[in-house]
């Protein structure tokens, strides 16, 4: 690791976690073998990235594809508007197949990358990994080992999967249905490498939520109820729990998947009296809940972002933590609504009523935090303005959900683009963007070293541009009639279209002025304080970064999470922000009990 | 979370164990593992949830196929594994128990005990029912090849039941490799009256592999 960060303690036994242990090989033998959960987190975290630019150059092909519609000149018989046949070097400009097989490909590598490989790993794993046990004031995750088996369980996966895209790429979407995929590239060992890395993925998953929740019951400090825990925590607690209890049935599913296509035993085959349907069942009772694994830690990042990043204490502690909770349960009874046209009237009914009580603890938490925001003082910076932008991304993202629940609407507008928009609303406007507004948040404390503000704001507004374009065109395209998962489409469309590709474009120059302002910042940022933004909760007590165990000594918890009304933020120093104002009438200021031992 | 002191040589392992140092003390470490493995096992139950659902399914739309193919297994074979099973159970309770009370020979003879259960229990599996009944083409879907069929549906119970039983096996194996890794750290002295959580966590592992035969049993040899 380049970016080991020089600290000077003058105390030998309390070195940074990043400090280096000897030489180049010697570093990277401590860190393939490390039990730390912040080398771990930070190890999930550079995986995830990869796999996010994996997936992402995936989605460029795919809209890069869409930009024109392809047509076939009538005199030579050509097709015309193939770009990805034309970049892989297709010999066969006649016919449409060819290009088309790449585009298959390319949308369900896009798929499969983004959700069991980016979106549901992405916040638990890195940030959570990173930040539970020090915002729990505890030294280490519940199972360290366990923590570290997950790890190289999720590159072993992700290799499984990414090897069948270099035997050609497997073109089932990323939801595999049945009979499809239990056919396609038969004989071909390609899809069941997909199916066994989602699986493979699922174990991961499993392990690191089980190591959470343990983690949440046994290892909080002393004093620490539960409700002094932060909210972030509270959501990755919440999401742990649907991982533990969801992933095994994909697990079972995918193993009866790879049977039935290895040998044929027919339990969602129709020839042989087995049930498609059932596959699909399966499938969305796990693929449902996992919707709130992903987006559960993203709500848990904006609770915790936007209360220090306002400088007030959250609106609503309880009712945020208890909707956590509340969405966990409601999760696991409404995955029908995947499947509205192969059900019975009355199932489809009753599953689009569950569904809607989904809204309401999602809309606690969404005016629970504008309440947070009414008269904080808000810092203006790159966390902050992530978290506003989840706010407007999600608040799409959860009222275009209302139509597709709503069976007659739903009608219209299922299998198009407008599904394609609501759940990139919902799973990049919240979820990559909740990330974004954590990794800002948490860099100094992960690395030690301060990023560039201007920069990452003007990250920040480049993908917020960049990604309305891309996706609210595709409600417009949706609504007009649009179906997903095609290759071409009618000249109608082109100009949407256009304008979608032209975003993903821009969306592409944000986020690379992130990852070079991360660069920059790891090789010539600032030295980063212990605590930059102001915040109460334990993880501003430790160093930046924090030393191999967390805290100088055992940390005790005295005041809640957000009590920026009443107790001094821990290492406060008045040159590096100001005290909120104390609220007329309210209790005097007491300063931060420091730790024990310390 | 094998943490040992090298002082005090003259102690057996399990009295020197020392809890990582992320925790507390001993107890809060047992806690947690015991919590942590608990999860774990809600997950085994739900992967098996997955078959059971499967089997509700098409015993719903198929019942004559059902019938027929439980009335083409043999219950004494699956009563008497269940026999098996139970026992390797209470040895393994009982092993537990010896281990609390330092009685180290006695754990392990119940732990060789068990091994020696599992391995019947397989034993039986595979040569009185796989194999008899895979060689006359008792086998699933696509691979059916069985003369007498009277059901159109037969080889899909034939799938049922072989992933079933065959994912209860494969948890028969991890069990049994399990036990023999708890036997051999015994013979190192590794488990004591103040240290077992591994003896403890292996004989949950074994007790759910039991208990899902137990499920499984009638499901697929008693009810018609």
């Amino acid at each position: 690791m380049a970016h080991t960060a020089d600290t000077h303690h003058g105390d030998g036994h309390h070195g940074s976690y990043l400090e280096r242990k000897g030489g180049i090989i010697a570093t990277i033998f401590d860190w393939a073998t490390t039990v730390d959960h912040k080398k771990i987190g930070v190890m999930y975290l550079f995986a995830i990235l990869f796999m996010f630019f994996l997936g992402g150059v995936a989605a460029l092909a795919v809209r890069y594809e869409l930009l024109v519609p392809v047509t076939i000149d009538p005199n030579t018989g050509q097709v015309q508007g193939q770009f990805l046949a034309a970049l892989f070097g297709s010999d066969q400009p006649t016919s449409v197949s060819p290009g088309n097989n790449i585009y298959n490909r390319m949308f369900t590598l896009h798929g499969a990358i983004m959700v069991f490989m980016v979106i549901v790993p992405s916040i638990p794993a890195s940030l959570g990994n990173f930040l539970l046990p020090l915002m729990l004031g505890a030294k280490d995750v519940a199972f360290p080992r366990l923590n570290l088996l997950s790890w190289y369980i999720y590159v072993f996966g992700s290799i499984f999967a990414v090897s069948s895209i270099i035997l050609g790429g497997v073109d089932t979407g990323w939801t595999f249905y049945t009979p499809y995929s239990a056919t396609t590239d038969a004989g071909h060992p390609k899809v069941v490498l997909m199916v066994l890395g989602a699986f493979i993925l699922g174990f991961s998953s499993i392990l690191t939520g089980l190591n959470f929740v343990v983690t949440v019951h046994k290892l909080r400090a002393p004093g620490m109820g539960w409700f002094d825990m932060p909210l972030f925590v509270w959501a990755i607690y919440s999401s742990a729990i649907i991982q533990v209890l969801a992933t095994p049935v994909i697990g079972i599913t995918l193993l009866l998947l790879v049977f039935e296509r290895v040998l044929g035993i027919g339990i969602f085959d129709p020839a042989r009296g087995g049930d498609p349907v059932l596959y699909q069942h399966f499938f969305w009772f796990y693929s449902h809940p996992v919707v709130y694994v992903m987006i559960l830690p993203g709500m848990g990042v904006i609770s915790d972002v936007l209360a220090v990043q306002a400088h007030k204490k959250i609106f609503g502690y309880r009712a945020i933590a208890f909707a956590s909770l509340g969405i966990a349960a409601v999760s696991f009874i409404v995955w029908g609504h995947h499947m509205f046209t192969s059900m019975s009237e009355l199932a489809s009914t009753v599953f689009s009523a569950l569904t809607f009580l989904v809204a309401i603890p999602t809309a606690v938490k969404v005016f629970n935090w504008i309440g947070t925001l009414y008269k904080g003082s808000i810092a203006f910076n790159t966390p902050m303005v992530y978290t506003l932008m989840f706010l407007f991304l999600f608040s799409i993202g959860g009222l275009t959900g209302l139509p597709l629940g709503t069976l007659a609407t739903d009608l219209h507008l299922h299998d198009s683009y407008f599904v394609v928009a609501h759940f990139h609303y919902v799973m990049m406007g919240g979820t990559i963007v909740a990330l974004m507004a954590g990794i800002h948040h948490w860099w100094p404390k992960m690395f030690g070293k301060m990023y560039n503000e201007t920069a990452g704001i003007l990250g920040a507004v480049i993908v917020f541009i960049g990604f309305n374009l891309t996706f609210l065109t595709q409600f417009l395209l949706g609504t007009q009639g649009m179906p997903r998962r095609y290759a071409s489409y009618v000249p109608e469309f082109q100009y949407l279209h256009e304008l979608s590709t032209y975003g993903s474009w821009i969306l592409l120059v944000g986020f690379l002025i992130h990852l070079f302002n991360f660069l920059a910042s790891l090789a010539v940022g600032k030295k980063a304080p212990a605590n930059p933004w102001g915040g109460m909760t334990m993880e501003w007590v430790a160093d930046s970064p924090p030393t191999e165990h967390n805290f100088h000594g055992d940390p005790v918890c005295t005041h809640g999470p957000y009590d920026f009304d009443r107790v001094v933020p821990p290492h406060w120093d008045p040159k590096d922000y100001p005290l909120p104002a104390p609220e007329a009438g309210g209790r005097p200021m007491v300063a931060h009990s420091p730790d024990k031992h310390d | 979370m094998s943490t040992l002191s090298t002082s005090s040589s003259s102690k057996p392992l399990w009295a020197r164990y020392k809890p990582a140092i992320h925790f507390r003390n001993a107890a809060e470490e047992f806690d947690a593992c015991k919590l942590g493995f608990w999860l774990f096992l809600t997950t085994e139950v739900l992967l098996f949830g997955g078959i059971f659902c499967a089997y509700f399914i098409f015993r719903t739309l198929y019942p004559d196929a059902w019938k027929e193919g439980s009335g083409l297994l043999d219950w004494r074979f699956g009563a008497g594994n269940t026999v098996v099973l139970l026992l390797s159970s209470y040895t393994m309770a009982v092993s537990i128990y010896c281990i609390q009370k330092d009685q180290q020979f006695r754990a392990q003879l119940n732990l060789i005990a068990t091994l020696f259960f599992g391995a019947l229990f397989l034993y039986i599996k595979l040569a009185y029912e796989y194999i008899p009944k895979w060689s006359v083409g008792k086998r699933p879907g696509s691979m059916f090849d069985y003369p007498f069929a009277e059901s159109a549906h037969l080889p899909l119970w034939w799938s049922v039941y072989y992933c079933g039983t065959a994912i209860h096996a494969a948890h028969v194996i991890i069990g049994m490799i399990l036990i023999a890794r708890v036997l051999w750290r015994t013979t190192k002295r590794h488990y004591g009256p103040t240290h077992y959580t591994m003896v403890e966590i292996t004989g949950l592992y074994w007790h759910l592999v039991d208990l899902i035969w137990i499920f499984l049993f009638p499901l697929l040899y008693l009810i018609h």
